[in-house]
C-alpha cells in the first residue's frame, strides 16, 4: 500500500513537473525567434553536461569501488601506469577546454542574431509602472499614436522593437514562450526585438521584484495575422466609443464627475489623466489590472468596488460610489470595445 | 535552566523584531467617510480633525507609508506645478516655515480639499479622503518645525532641498516679518 501512494506520488510529480512545460508561459513552450534559439541552445548545453557528468560519476564510483592497492611501498608505481595516468589528465584538461571552448562560441552566435532588427521595424514603447503596464504604438504621423495597457498585439512573422523604460523601480519584461528578459530601468532606455512565428497568446510576467504587487503585474502578447493586427490598431486609434444604451451614458457622466478622470485617459472625453492606465478601448481587452481578472462588467465592477481587496497596495484608491454610480460606471468601461 | 533563560530571551528579542510599522492599505469606507468630516474654524485657519482621526493615532502625520503615498500624491496631482519641490514658484513655498495658514493638519487638509483663494485649486473631485490625508501629511513635513520618525524615501535623482526627515532647518526659515500673504497684512 505505501508503495503504492509512493508511487502516485511520483507519478503526480512527474506530472506536474511535465505540465509546466506547456501553457501560455513557459520557456519551453517556445513561438518566438530569440526563444527558439536559446532553447536549443540551453538543450544542447543541458545534453552535454549530462554526459560529462555521468562520465565523471562514473569514474569516481568505480575509484570508491576498488580495492585498495595491497602492495607494501603504495606509493611507487612503474613508468608504464605513469605514463597512461598522465595521458589521462592530459586529455581530460584538453576535453574540458574545447567543451567550455564551444559552449562560448555557441553561445556566441545563438545570441548574436538576437535584438538585430532592421529600421522599419514595428517599434512599441513599453513603461513600466507599479503594478501594470503601459503600452505606446507610434505610426508614421502623429494621429496614429495611441496608448493601451498590459496588452500588446503583434503582426505574426515580422520584428518589432520594444523600447522598455522603467518609471518608479527596475521591472522586468519577459514573455518566456517569445524571448529572454529584458529590464525596463528608470532613466536607461532598453530595446528588445520580439518575434512570434505562430498565432496565439503569449503570457509575460513582470521578472524583477518590485513591490507588494509584483506577482500581479502581468501583460498579454497577442500575435495576430497582419490584417487581423491592422484592424485592431485601427480601431484602437479611434476615440472611445459613444455610448448607446442610457446606462452606459450615466456611467460616462459618472466617471467624469468622480476622481476617476483624474488618472486616467479616455479619447474623446474630458478624461485625461495619465498616472494611471489608458480606459479609451478597456472593454475590448482580455484581462483587467494586469493580468488579474478576465475583462466582464462584473470584474470590472468588483475592481473598482474594492482594488485595495483585491491587490493589496496598489496605486487605485477605494472611490466612494453609490450602488447605482457602480453599476452604471461598470456598463459603461465593459462597452468601451 | 540558565541556557533556558537565554534560550527564551534571545527568542523573545527576535520576536520584537517582527513588529514592523502597520500598512493601512484599505480603509474602510465608513472610515473615509468619517475622516472628510472635519471641523474648520470659520476664517479658514485652523480647527480640528473628526476623533476618528485620533482613533487612528494620527497615521498621516507618523506613518511612513501614508508619508511616502503623499509624496507620490505630490508628483502625481501637479502640486510641483506650482510649489516646486517646496521652494514655490507660482503659489507658496513650503519650505521657509511659512504659513500662509498655519502648520495645522486640518488646514492643510482644507486648503488641498476645498481650495484657497489666489489660485489654489480644489482637488475634491480628484482625489479621495485618504489620499488628501496623505497628501496633507507630506506637505506638512515639507514644512515641519520638527523632525518626524517616520520619512519617505529620498528621490534618486540630484536633491534640490533637504531631505524630509531632517531636523528643523532654522537657517532655512525666513526669520524676519515680511508680507507672508495679501490678505494677511506685513506680520503673519
Amino acid at each position: 500500500m505505501i508503495r503504492e501512494l509512493h508511487g502516485l506520488a511520483l507519478a503526480s510529480a512527474a506530472l506536474l513537473t511535465l505540465s509546466a512545460c506547456t501553457g501560455r508561459q513557459s520557456a519551453l513552450d517556445v513561438h518566438g525567434a530569440a526563444a527558439i534559439n536559446l532553447k536549443q541552445l540551453i538543450l544542447l548545453i543541458v545534453v552535454i553536461c549530462s554526459i560529462v557528468w555521468a562520465l565523471v560519476m562514473i569514474a569516481l564510483i568505480s575509484a570508491l569501488w576498488r580495492k585498495r592497492d595491497r602492495r607494501e611501498r603504495p606509493s611507487s608505481i612503474d613508468p608504464a601506469t605513469e605514463h597512461r595516468l598522465t595521458i589521462t589528465v592530459v586529455a581530460a584538461v584538453i576535453i574540458t577546454v574545447v567543451i567550455i571552448g564551444a559552449f562560448t562560441i555557441l553561445s556566441f552566435f545563438a545570441t548574436r542574431t538576437l535584438n538585430v532588427a532592421g529600421n522599419d521595424d514595428l517599434t512599441i514603447k513599453v513603461r513600466g509602472l507599479q503594478w501594470w503596464w503601459s503600452i505606446e504604438y507610434f505610426g508614421s504621423t502623429s494621429g496614429q499614436r495611441f496608448e493601451t495597457a498590459n496588452e500588446i498585439h503583434i503582426p505574426v512573422g515580422r520584428n518589432v522593437r520594444l523600447q522598455l523604460e522603467g518609471v518608479d523601480v527596475i521591472h522586468s519584461f519577459w514573455v518566456p514562450s517569445l524571448a529572454g528578459k529584458q529590464d525596463l530601468i528608470p532613466g536607461r532606455p532598453n530595446e528588445l526585438i520580439i518575434r512570434a512565428e505562430r498565432a496565439g497568446v503569449y503570457r509575460g510576467q513582470c521578472a524583477e521584484f518590485c513591490g507588494l504587487q509584483h506577482a500581479h503585474m502581468a501583460l498579454f502578447v497577442i500575435a495576430e495575422e497582419f490584417p487581423a493586427f491592422e484592424e485592431w490598431a485601427r480601431l484602437q486609434r479611434q476615440d472611445a466609443t459613444t455610448s448607446s444604451s442610457q446606462e452606459a451614458d450615466a456611467g460616462r457622466q459618472a466617471f467624469l464627475a468622480k476622481q476617476c478622470a483624474a488618472c486616467h485617459t479616455i479619447r474623446g472625453t474630458t478624461a485625461n489623466g495619465t498616472t494611471g492606465p489608458d480606459l479609451t478601448h478597456v472593454g475590448g481587452r482580455q484581462y483587467i489590472a494586469a493580468g488579474l481578472l478576465e475583462t466582464t462588467r462584473g470584474s470590472l465592477a468588483a475592481w473598482i468596488a474594492d482594488p485595495q481587496t483585491l491587490k493589496p497596495g496598489n496605486n487605485m484608491p477605494m472611490v466612494p460610489l453609490n450602488a447605482e454610480e457602480l453599476k452604471s460606471i461598470s456598463a459603461y468601461l465593459a462597452g468601451l470595445k | 535552566m540558565r541556557t533556558f533563560l537565554a534560550f527564551l530571551s534571545i527568542t523573545s528579542v527576535c520576536v520584537a523584531g517582527c513588529q514592523r510599522e502597520e500598512r493601512q492599505l484599505r480603509l474602510d469606507p465608513p472610515v473615509a467617510a468619517a475622516l472628510d468630516e472635519i471641523a474648520l474654524m470659520p476664517n479658514g485657519i485652523g480647527g480640528a480633525p473628526p476623533e476618528t482621526y485620533f482613533a487612528l493615532d494620527t497615521p498621516y502625520e507618523t506613518n511612513a507609508y501614508n508619508l511616502s503615498e503623499g509624496k507620490r500624491l505630490y508628483s502625481w496631482f501637479g502640486c510641483k506645478t506650482c510649489h516646486s519641490d517646496g521652494q514655490g514658484g507660482i503659489g507658496p513655498a513650503f519650505l521657509d516655515g511659512w504659513w500662509s495658514y498655519g502648520p495645522e493638519m486640518v488646514s492643510i487638509f482644507a486648503s488641498i480639499r476645498d481650495g484657497r483663494p489666489h489660485g489654489m485649486p480644489a482637488f475634491r473631485d480628484k482625489m479621495t479622503t485618504e489620499q488628501i490625508w496623505q497628501l496633507a501629511g507630506y506637505v506638512q513635513t515639507i514644512g515641519a518645525y520638527a523632525a518626524k520618525t517616520g520619512a519617505p524615501g529620498r528621490n534618486d535623482e540630484k536633491q534640490t532641498r533637504p531631505a524630509e526627515n531632517r531636523a528643523p532647518a532654522a537657517m532655512l526659515f525666513d526669520q524676519g516679518p515680511k508680507p507672508v500673504h495679501r490678505d494677511q497684512g506685513t506680520t503673519p
